[in-house]
């Protein structure tokens, strides 16, 4: 069986190696900084399989996290110049490969669509080829060696250091923003181990009129999109809004249905996600991906089509829901 | 109620424009400590919270690939392709990536896309494409705007398609939380069916927001564009 954490190792070790090119790299002024941060992101990635397993204790991993915050956060990481190919190579290259370019681009999602639906019905005996319930991931991993190695025969290139370069170009260029998600996701969790959640539906009982059922819907819809801004994630505000106002008041006193209700006001949360720099692998990672000179160009693009939808939430539960 | 002023460091810290990495990492300290956590049990909730969350920033691996072929020429040959494509003006380019994005998303393919997979070295070279070949050579501020609104396509199509799907993280999220806390058995399929109406809603109003992007485009740089052409056509 192909497991899940392989693929980790995959990716730490990915992240390891990158990290020891940009050890070397001259041109970039915080070589040391950036190296010992995605170093450290690296080896925590094949560490944290102990810690997943609970085999290992998890409180060095959380000092190594402290450590990448602090690397990040006190402006030790930067990036190096590394050559890439000139404007005039790459279109002369674009001409020679012509749509074959897109060949290696398009194998990652194929095959990985392939492993999600086909590969994942495959049998060695009694136990599945792929882990169960990592079939997407597993694919997505799958699909990108397939890829690599089809590039890598399509356009002649030989050293697999190559590609390594490219791809911590990319890496450098979206930077530590990178590793924000996962930190909220912590946050998160952080928040419900000390009763966050409690406290703000304490405070949304005194602020609340009893039986007022669509200025609770509001509340609840508009509630989510805002906490979601503010911990970047969805999924962080729903368990403190559903506690708060979600259950005991929408569905208990006013017995709306409860698939509505939360299907709804989860989309709600996702609302919010449109609208901040917290949700930053949706909005600021592609902001420097893209190379924008405006951070929040995707944020400004977003919150119009955000409010109305958040509106369309609040109609959906109040008309549907009771 | 002390525990909230961890919401307060994070609403703060994001006001005053602080490095959003540094803010999160006080945050979790200062609300942990403060909820009545030892030091120890703080340090080894983000290491735990690290451990469960690296899904999220696996598509890492996809990089060498999609750097590789950027070097070869991937974003150029996607400008050219689509020059080819008359019809295909950027909003309806965009809206057709939209539609797209949505329905794989809603059978449970939401690693197809993204920022690093598809909208840099494809989507967004593609639809910068389709607005050169009418109006030349396009401005720097309407670049950044195309580029904005091929990121919003595509998070708009995963976020309001993935919750259509029955075994997304976010769907699982809520009948584990309700059926663990309320002792109640909520389907994940009457959810899926409920995010439908929204989903629609959703490919509604961003789609008509990026087709009329087309015509802003149009107020914008039929003018200059106009100008560039007789320019170049006199050299």
């Amino acid at each position: 069986m192909i497991k899940a954490e392989w693929f980790y190792w995959l990716v730490g070790a990915v992240f390891l190696a990158m990290a020891g090119q940009m050890f070397r790299d001259r041109t970039n002024p915080r070589r040391l900084g950036t190296a010992a941060f995605w170093g450290l992101v690296g080896a925590a990635f094949i560490y944290s399989t102990w810690v997943a397993n609970k085999t290992a204790p998890a409180e060095p991993l959380g000092a190594a996290v402290l450590v990448m915050v602090c690397l990040a956060g006190f402006g030790r990481t930067g990036r190096g110049t590394a050559p890439t190919a000139s404007a005039e190579r790459r279109a002369a290259s674009a001409a020679r490969l012509g749509n074959r370019l897109f060949v290696p681009a398009l194998t990652i999602p194929l095959v990985a669509m392939v492993c999600a639906v086909v590969v994942k019905g495959w049998h060695i005996g009694r136990t599945p080829v792929l882990q169960t319930g990592s079939e997407t991931i597993l694919g997505l991993g799958i699909g990108t060696i397939v890829a690599l190695v089809v590039a890598m025969v399509m356009v002649g290139e030989r050293r697999p250091t190559a590609p390594l370069h490219a791809g911590r170009g990319l890496l450098e260029t979206m930077g530590y923003v990178l590793l924000l998600p996962q930190l909220l996701a912590t946050l998160g969790s952080i928040f419900q181990a000390s009763g966050v959640g409690a406290s703000v539906g304490k405070l949304t009982e005194h602020v609340l009129p009893h039986g007022q059922t669509y200025l609770a819907v509001i509340v609840y819809c508009v509630g989510m999109a805002v906490f979601t801004v503010i911990m970047g994630n969805g999924f962080a505000a729903f368990p403190v809004l559903t506690a708060a106002v979600g259950w005991p008041v929408l569905v208990q006193q006013a017995h709306g249905k409860p698939a509505v209700v939360l299907a709804a006001g989860m989309l709600a949360g996702f609302c919010g996600t449109l609208c901040t720099p917290m949700a930053a692998n949706y909005n600021l990672v592609p902001a420097t991906l893209l190379e924008l000179k405006d951070q929040y160009g995707p944020i400004r693009a977003q919150i119009p089509t955000a409010v109305a939808l958040l509106a369309c939430n609040i109609v959906i539960i109040s008309a549907f829901a009771f | 109620m002390l525990a909230l002023l961890g919401v307060l460091v994070v609403v703060l810290g994001f006001a005053t424009k602080r490095n959003p990495l540094l803010v999160v990492g006080v945050a979790g300290v200062v609300t942990g400590l403060l909820g009545g956590l030892s030091p120890r049990a703080v340090l080894a909730d983000f290491g735990t919270g690290f451990a469960a969350s690296r899904s999220v920033s696996i598509f890492v691996i996809t990089l060498p690939v999609i750097g590789l072929l950027e070097r070869y020429g991937l974003r150029e040959q996607a400008r050219a392709l689509i020059a080819r494509f008359a019809a295909l003006t950027t909003g309806r380019f965009l809206a057709l990536y939209l539609i797209l994005r949505q329905l794989t998303a809603a059978v449970g393919l939401t690693t197809l896309g993204g920022p690093a997979q598809t909208v840099r070295p494809m989507v967004a070279p593609m639809a910068e494409g389709a607005a050169e070949r009418r109006y030349g050579t396009l401005p720097e501020r309407t670049r950044e705007r195309i580029r904005s609104f091929a990121t919003s396509a595509d998070n708009v199509g995963l976020f309001f398609g993935e919750d259509c799907f029955l075994a997304v993280g976010s769907i699982l999220l809520i009948t584990g939380f309700v059926n663990t806390t309320y002792k109640t058995h909520l389907e994940p399929l009457d959810l899926a069916l409920w995010a439908i109406p929204t989903a629609a809603c959703a490919f509604v109003i961003h789609g008509a927001r990026l087709l009329r992007l087309d015509r802003c485009l149009e107020r914008e740089l039929a003018a200059a564009g106009a100008a560039l052409t007789r320019e170049e056509a006199a050299a």
